[in-house]
């Protein structure tokens, strides 16, 4: 269940479900979530069908709950009644197929990539619990998102200790400033500047006050050059900022002031570059609306520099487009790379990375300053210095230095979560895979420099998911002025202790801080063929696509063992010492060590994670002849039967060991999959029963 | 002949090497029989020795007087050695032309290689038929040993000996022969222990556009069939390629004359189309623009992983008829020597755990592809970059090694080997010093008298200074059956192979080495742990007092 999005919740509301058994569950909300209950038109149907896509096993019936926070399927079959849990606030879209013979189809389509497809057998129902979710997944007030309900019963001062986890001032601090060349500035403190911009702003030192207003006042939505990464080893700098408001011959006098300032704060440099992230056309169209670019002749020694990334509608259809070639059911070869090459996607990604090496490239290895914009500076922007920064900096490649770094360039410089990742029900057009995007590129180097990162890929999935899952307060809002108004700090609770918390989880076991990997700068290729699709998280749902066993899981599991081992050589050690002294003062000869060996390690192999063949007769769901339901039925069976047998065969290595330190036999338990990659889709009934299986064992 | 009299200039000085990833180095290039080597002559330098036999074409271009040839190799490497003197670069080139494209298997360097290893365990001996056999008879006497190939007079492609069902004599066996492709009459390839259903193979049969039918055919696969129990045909061909079959005396079971038994049709290309699709893979991945568009098109429009998927989703299905149905399978194509062994082979992967250890593997080599009668003199000839037009050239095996990285790749803990393994097997298949995979039969390499003259792959491989290269660190013997996924999404790009020119291993390499530090770590520790274990316990039996709280 760890690999569930709502963890915690989940766990909490399964109790209740199963002491309730039967009676709706929502009850339990019904305090906290008051305010959606309204909605809900009927809060349970019965002998609903969940449809898997990808296998063919037959389609389980159950119960469907509308609770205040989520949709639940609670399977009637199944012992361990499987459960299926989705938020609301994960619900991108929903749709409702033509009736047919067995029911009322319902599509789910969720932000996480996660599809369902229920069958509800009363058209009626299946309409009422259409109308209930339209209105529950799509809020119109901050008040309505599920970090304000959201309860994990800890006491207020952890919340508040967990909001402290982060300090943005430390991290300006870490990279060297404020020092003689930046200060910060406290021109925005009341939000009076900029109001999408944090209250806490590091400029050059000579850019005084006059400048910065002036500057603020040349550039979309007072969005003035300030700074976002600063390379201590030798002075370059990453700024940001908005597009100029230019037209076609406009020119501001504290604006060319201010970027004279941020290159005079790289002593010796003799130039900066000023990249603008848009394409060359689009940064022109904007000239007739009064905006556009920085004109080479009126700022002195800047370089100016197109980087064409398409805008948030392109990327937008370009992700609709890739998830209708996830979404093909059992689609060619041919299909699924055309539809890839079609969506664009990947040449997207590449774009963006492209444009990060870039500004890396003129930091690290040229030392020239950098000022980055688009249009507004919080999409694009965001995007290119983030990517940037993981590459100068190896302690964004760490699990809290990620943290950071999107508090940094994402959160506090005003990326419109809500608007992008539609927390409340808004503009369909503001909508855009932009964190999504950056959150590739990472996975993409994490391919390319497989010891270089901290964290894994689970790390960046679960990120991935919270964005989107409203149950934490940090990526919530506008800006951090909404943030403030709102109380976030105060209402909900902080995502990043809680990542932290259950960091075991997120390791990379291949970094390693001394690893010559985990040095320096980064320096990625981007020729086409290194850019993969990212099974792991546009088809994270379809289990039976995964590889079957985990190599990084394995690891993990012998890198916890390796740990547990050398605590108890230390102690072992320790003993001995003393035992010595003993026997030394009793004048007796010292035993010595022998030399067999003894092996136990980790029954780490998955193989109880039972895998059944798919469907690789084409088309047909089955083309066999003599099968009857009894069959397939006793199918099942033999297969559970033969989890229990390699289980046995995986015995010897423990039972010849059991008496040994239970930590060892702890971690035989653990599924090196960490509960991640659940076995196939048409395995055993449930998935979680299978775990609980093998752990039982 | 003489090698001599194809080397008109064995040596020529100042010559300049470039290749992928690594510093140019001048030096003395010089021709010998079998190989192209270049010597800096200075002690720390790599020098290169290139087999004649691993260069694919050659391309020569000039700029005054100083030549540039271009090798393009069958292990898909492409080096360049600009050459001063415009006589000295036409003389080397038509020299390494005609020494890469000597036609008798005799003059290959197998038959001059000797060994700077001491030769252990002979590997022409480490897999014989008769023990395979052994392995079988343990298991049930249903089935037994025939001699009927002995003289290879029966079918030319088949090994001297064949399992087949214990009721069938041999006379009924030529009467199949006469009835199947090339003579190769329905023999067994894989025994299914936990079951006792068995996978066959064999060629078309021969039913021509009459619809000819053979009792003595019918009674062999029906022999394979316990009471009540159906099995399947699966025909690694389309519906309407096996129908054309027909008209060249070809065809497939008419389900009339054999109604115990289901056919299901598949969609393998065949060899030429496999050898198309190969060169334009490698096209796309020697491309070196920039343009994502353009490398994603190149990818999909040579279809190679179209064929990926077909063969594994192929291979599967036979391992599905065995374990799940609970039926004894029959696979063939047209000659039973390459679609046919891709299935059966990968087949065996995932049904048998075996197969996945590293002795397991090669043995599977051994009888599914070599004594089998996969055709590798001719399907290995030529490699990707062959300018001459296609013969029988195909990259059979390599696919079928392609589709086990792709397993190996979704179950990283089940296999013994790893892909540095899968890469060798693939270099040593177009080009090697070893007689493993010279000859297209049994038959070529009795004729050849292979193990009396050559060194064996295995001989080589097995020993333990190699074989811990190609061992896999994260290995835990897994007795399951594995099935994989054929899902587009699950299917990667082999780039140990096809990108392995192009781009730089070095963190992939890094990560691997951390991966065998971590497990190497890991054991070195519980050894410490344990000896210190045994010391405290005789510490403290020695004196029972001295327990510590």
């Amino acid at each position: 269940m760890r690999y569930c999005s709502q963890e915690v919740l989940a766990e909490r509301g399964r109790n209740v479900l199963l002491c309730t058994a039967g009676a709706a569950p929502a009850r339990h909300w019904l305090d906290s979530g008051a305010l959606a209950m309204e909605y809900i038109r009927t809060p349970k149907v019965e002998n609903v069908r969940l449809i898997d896509r990808v296998s063919t096993r037959k389609a389980p019936l159950g119960t469907l709950y509308l609770t205040a926070t989520h949709i639940i399927f609670v399977e009637n079959a199944s012992e361990a009644r499987k459960e299926t849990w989705v938020l609301y606030s994960q619900i991108c879209t929903l749709e409702k197929q033509p009736t047919t013979a067995t029911g009322c189809p319902l599509l789910i389509r969720c932000k996480n990539f996660q599809v369902i497809l229920f069958i509800i057998p009363q058209e009626k129902d299946c309409h009422d619990v259409y109308i209930s979710l339209i209105r529950l997944s799509r809020p119109e007030k901050y008040e309505e998102l599920y970090c304000f309900s959201f309860n994990p019963k800890i006491d207020k001062e952890q919340r508040e200790q967990a909001w402290n986890f982060l300090d943005l001032k430390a991290e300006y601090n870490r990279m060297g400033v404020p020092n003689s060349l930046w200060q910060l500035t406290t021109v925005n403190r009341d939000y009076g500047v900029c109001d999408t911009y944090p209250t806490e702003i590091y400029v050059p030192k000579s850019a005084t006050p006059p400048i910065i207003v002036g500057s603020s006042k040349f550039r979309s939505r007072g969005r003035f050059p300030a700074l976002s990464y600063y390379n201590q080893g030798n002075h370059a700098s990453i700024c940001r900022s908005s597009q100029p408001l230019s037209g076609f011959s406009a020119r501001c006098l504290e604006d060319e002031q201010m970027l004279q300032a941020i290159m005079k704060a790289n002593p010796g440099s003799e130039f900066m570059y000023v990249v603008d992230t848009r394409p060359k056309l689009n940064a022109m169209a904007n000239r007739a609306a009064g905006k556009g670019y920085e004109n080479e002749d009126n700022y002195s020694n800047i370089k100016f520099q197109f980087i064409g990334i398409e805008n948030i509608h392109v990327m937008r259809n370009s992700l609709q487009k890739m998830l209708e070639v996830c979404e093909l059911k059992s689609p060619s070869m041919g299909d699924f790379l055309w539809g890839l090459e079609n969506s664009g996607w990947l040449k997207h990604i590449k774009a963006i990375l492209d444009a990060g090496i870039f500004i890396a490239k003129a930091v690290a290895e040229e030392a020239i300053s950098v000022l980055v914009h688009c249009s507004d500076g919080w999409d694009r922007t965001a995007q290119v210095c983030s990517v940037a920064s993981l590459l100068l900096d190896p302690f964004y490649r760490t699990l809290k230095g990620f943290m950071v770094l999107i508090e940094k360039d994402w959160v506090s410089f005003g990326h419109k979560f809500t608007h992008r990742y539609n927390h409340l029900d808004g503009d369909p057009k503001e909508v855009s895979p932009v964190i999504d995007q950056f959150t590739e590129c990472v996975w993409q180097l994490m391919e390319q420099f497989p010891c270089a990162f901290e964290y894994n890929e689970r790390f960046l999935i679960h990120v991935h998911n919270h964005i989107y899952s409203c149950q934490y307060g940090n990526l919530m809002c506008n800006s951090q002025k909404e943030r403030e108004e709102m109380r976030i700090r105060e209402r909900t609770h902080s995502l990043w202790a809680y990542l932290w918390e259950n960091r075991v989880d997120y390791m990379n076991p291949l970094y390693r801080p001394d690893h010559s990997q985990t040095q320096g700068v980064l320096r990625p290729v981007t020729t086409p063929y290194y850019f993969k699709f990212w099974r792991g998280m546009y088809n994270r749902f379809e289990k039976g696509m995964h590889p079957r066993q985990s190599a990084v899981d394995f690891l993990m599991a012998i890198r916890e063992e390796t740990q547990q081992l050398q605590e108890e050589l230390e102690a072992q050690e320790e003993k001995i010492a003393k035992l010595e002294k003993v026997q030394m003062k009793n004048g007796k000869l010292l035993p010595k060590p022998k030399g067999r060996v003894k092996h136990f390690g980790p029954s780490t192999s998955d193989n109880s994670i039972a895998n059944t063949p798919q469907d690789y007769v084409s088309g047909s769901v089955c083309t066999f002849p003599n099968e009857s339901p009894l069959q397939q039925l006793d199918m099942e069976n033999s297969l559970l039967i033969l989890t229990k047998e390699t289980l046995k065969c995986s015995d010897p290595d423990l039972s010849a060991n059991s008496d040994q330190e239970s930590g060892v036999a702890d971690l035989s338990c653990r599924s090196p999959s960490g509960g991640d990659s659940l076995p196939s889709e048409d395995s055993v009934k449930d998935p979680d029963s299978d775990e609980a299986t093998y752990v039982a064992a | 002949m003489e090698f001599a009299e194809l080397i008109k200039t064995p040596r020529v000085d100042n010559v300049v090497l470039h290749r992928p990833f690594l510093p140019q180095v001048e030096g003395t290039l010089c021709l010998t029989g079998h190989h192209l080597i270049l010597s800096s002559r200075q002690d720390n330098t790599e020098e290169l020795w290139l087999l004649h036999s691993n260069i694919d074409s050659i391309e020569k271009r000039f700029v005054g007087s100083m030549g540039t040839i271009i090798i393009k190799c069958k292990d898909l490497r492409i080096i360049q050695l600009d050459i001063p003197g415009m006589e000295e670069c036409l003389n080397i080139a038509s020299s390494i032309e005609a020494l890469s494209t000597l036609d008798s298997a005799l003059l290959m360097y197998p038959f001059f290689y000797r060994p700077m290893f001491e030769v252990v365990e002979d590997g022409w001996k480490s897999f014989l038929p008769e023990q395979a056999f052994k392995h079988i008879e343990s298991m049930t006497n249903e089935w037994r040993l025939s001699q009927v190939n002995k003289d290879f007079s029966v079918c030319p492609s088949y090994p001297p000996v064949v399992i087949v069902p214990k009721s069938i004599d041999d006379d009924t066996l030529r009467k199949v022969a006469t009835f199947r492709h090339m003579g190769r009459f329905p023999v067994l390839s894989y025994y299914h222990k936990k079951n006792g259903m068995v996978m066959m193979r064999s060629g078309q049969p021969l039913t021509g556009t009459n619809g000819r039918r053979c009792k003595e055919d019918e009674k062999l696969i029906n022999a394979t069939l316990r009471v009540g129990k159906r099995g399947f045909i699966i025909d690694t061909r389309t519906l309407s390629i096996a129908q054309q079959a027909k008209a060249r005396g070809g065809g497939f079971e008419q389900e009339a004359h054999y109604p115990q038994w289901r056919r299901i049709h598949k969609a393998i290309d065949r060899s030429s189309i496999l050898q198309e699709s190969l060169i334009k893979l490698v096209e796309a991945c020697n491309d070196q623009s920039h343009n994502m568009d353009r490398w994603l098109s190149k990818l999909e429009a040579s279809n190679w992983l179209t064929h990926v998927k077909e063969i594994l989703t192929t291979a599967c299905l036979a391992a599905q008829c065995i374990d799940r149905e609970g039926a004894s399978v029959l696979v063939h194509g047209t000659e039973g020597t390459d679609s046919t062994l891709q299935v059966t082979s990968l087949a065996q992967i995932i049904l048998d755990p075996t197969c996945r250890t590293m002795r397991g593997f090669e043995s599977l080599v051994e009888r599914e592809w070599l004594q089998a009668g996969h055709p590798f003199h001719v399907r290995c000839a030529q490699s990707a970059y062959s300018n001459s037009k296609p013969k029988l050239e195909a990259p059979v095996f390599l696919l079928f090694l392609d589709c086990v990285w792709q397993i190996l790749r979704q179950f990283p803990c089940s296999f013994q080997f790893n892909e540095h393994f899968l890469i060798m097997l693939f270099e040593h298949a177009y080009a090697s010093q070893f007689g493993t995979f010279l000859g297209n039969n049994a038959f070529d390499r009795v004729k050849l008298k292979l193990p009396e003259k050559t060194v064996s792959l295995w001989s080589w491989v097995n020993r333990p200074q190699e074989l811990h290269k190609f061992l896999n660190p994260l290995y835990e013997s897994n007795s399951l059956v594995i099935w994989p996924s054929v899902a587009p999404q699950s299917l990667l790009l082999w780039e140990g192979v096809f990108l392995r020119w192009n781009r730089s291993s070095r963190y992939l390499d890094e990560a691997y080495e951390e991966m065998i530090h971590i497990i190497e770590y890991n054991k070195e520790l519980q050894a410490k742990v344990n000896a210190l274990r045994r010391q405290l316990a005789e510490l403290e039996t020695e004196d029972p007092l001295l327990e510590t709280p």
